[in-house]
């Protein structure tokens, strides 16, 4: 297996659909990171995966910034960890939020939130777990690969 | 404040309520003549429309108010780019209550996040057009004396059709509903409402293509017209517009007190000769709407029912 440095502080986001985890650098606003060492590791061998891989993302420092709200809607298996010292010191699966953010646009054409200027992109959370848009009431739909 | 930008803005009792006094408004409309005395209702159509504009100031003028406002896109600040926001809040100013009706889905619901007046949805693109649905409700509840224990057909464009999606969603808190949704596979009705509204709540629905095979299971039939203005693609309007016509021939296989429904404006899809028979009900539709929305417009604006039209009922 591909070795990477063990990070001392940070987090760790791990069993991430293989293939999945560029996608994710986007929601998670790892885009527009210009200080914080990111890792990203793709295809590695997992135990548990049905396919026998996972993607795995590891930040160094301060990861507060990171918008972990859209993980539990993308992947239920996704797990973050946050390491101290070296140390796993809290492990998580993250629950979904009941609304998303400024996190997602809405990509209905017909939505007013495709025209409005300083309109917020709010997502709620509907009656069958599915995020759908406040104003146009379509499902949320996200680039996952 | 209330605004109604949703059907399910309102409880289902809140909506008896509603069409319990556009009911007695019908019964006296005069003692109704001036309770809105100065107050003053904001029309904002993005949109054209005759009917639903119209309607809304008729019954505002009915109630003793004055109206105001823009027929259409064109003539409003929208076309200097203004957004939503900015206009509602300058119409707050100017008028007690707004009616909007906007081509993009869910511009009322943002215009009444930013507005000092109740703000009403009189229809949003292709999702929701809540007071066509009470005008329904009453015309449903006069024709057939409830709102429950009822087989509802929607037949036409259920994907695009506002008007079929706010009945949908009102509807399926009465109950024993049943719906029957009529329409060719490229209109069939969106995946949020089969979803969140048909399979979450229970309520039985059948997805056909054939009109003349549904028509004698039905209590209601709604009908709809395929809109050309939702069509991003002129190939599939016409291609798709004359999917169903209902006629004199498919009438004959209904219940004798079925009734049939339609928003209107119609292009097609009923025949004229459809217009004599007892169970269309589309044109009595547009006179419950004056009413419905007389009595909406009384509601949201707190206004007391004058005292001879109560005592009269």
């Amino acid at each position: 297996m591909l070795n990477i440095d063990e990070i001392q502080n940070g987090i760790v986001i791990d069993h991430i659909a293989a293939g999945t985890a560029i996608g994710l650098m986007d929601l998670l606003g790892i885009k527009d990171n210009r200080t914080a060492s990111v890792a990203l590791i793709q295809n590695a061998r997992s135990s548990k995966a049905a396919s026998g891989r996972k993607d795995i993302i590891k930040v160094e420092g301060d990861a507060s910034w990171l918008n972990l709200d859209v993980l539990a809607y993308l992947d239920p298996n996704i797990t973050v960890t946050i390491i101290q010292d070296g140390k796993p010191v809290h492990k998580e699966k993250p629950q979904p939020p009941k609304k998303l953010v400024n996190i997602v646009r809405c990509r209905n054409p017909r939505c007013i939130s495709s025209i409005e200027e300083e309109c917020d992109q709010i997502f709620e959370m509907s009656s069958n777990g599915k995020y759908r848009c406040i104003y146009c009431e379509q499902e949320m739909q996200v680039k996952r690969g | 404040m209330r605004h109604l930008i949703d059907p399910l803005d309102f409880s289902h009792e809140e909506i008896c309520s509603l069409l319990d006094l556009a009911d007695r408004i019908s019964a006296d409309p005069k003692a109704y003549c001036q309770v809105a005395e100065h107050k003053k209702l904001a029309t904002l159509f993005y949109e054209p429309s005759t009917r639903t504009r119209l309607s809304f100031e008729a019954a505002m003028l009915n109630l003793g108010g004055h109206v105001l406002g823009f027929p259409s896109e064109n003539v409003s600040s929208a076309s200097k780019g203004e957004s939503v926001a900015d206009t509602i809040r300058v119409i707050s100013c100017y008028a007690d209550i707004v009616a909007m009706r906007h081509p993009k889905e869910g511009a009322p619901l943002r215009a009444s996040r930013y507005s000092r007046v109740p703000v009403i949805n009189a229809g949003d693109g292709g999702h929701q057009h809540p007071t066509q649905t009470l005008t329904d409700l009453m015309t449903i509840r006069r024709r057939k004396g409830r709102l429950d224990k009822l087989t509802i057909g929607l037949c036409g464009d259920l994907k695009f059709g506002r008007t079929v999606h706010s009945l949908i969603k009102t509807m399926a808190r009465c109950k024993d509903i049943r719906f029957v949704l009529i329409s060719p596979e490229e209109l069939r009705v969106p995946d949020y409402i089969i979803k969140d509204v048909l399979e979450a709540n229970q309520i039985p629905y059948l997805e056909t293509r054939s009109l003349e095979e549904s028509m004698p299971q039905l209590d209601i039939l709604y009908m709809t017209r395929v809109q050309k203005e939702r069509f991003f693609n002129e190939e599939d309007y016409i291609r798709l517009k004359n999917s169903y016509i209902l006629t004199r021939d498919k009438m004959a296989l209904a219940k004798p007190d079925m009734a049939v429904l339609h928003p209107l404006p119609r292009v097609n899809e009923i025949a004229l000769d459809v217009d004599e028979d007892p169970r269309a009900a589309y044109f009595e539709q547009v006179q419950n709407g004056v009413y419905v929305r007389m009595a909406l417009i009384m509601t949201l604006l707190g206004l007391e029912e004058p005292r001879a039209a109560k005592e009269g009922n």
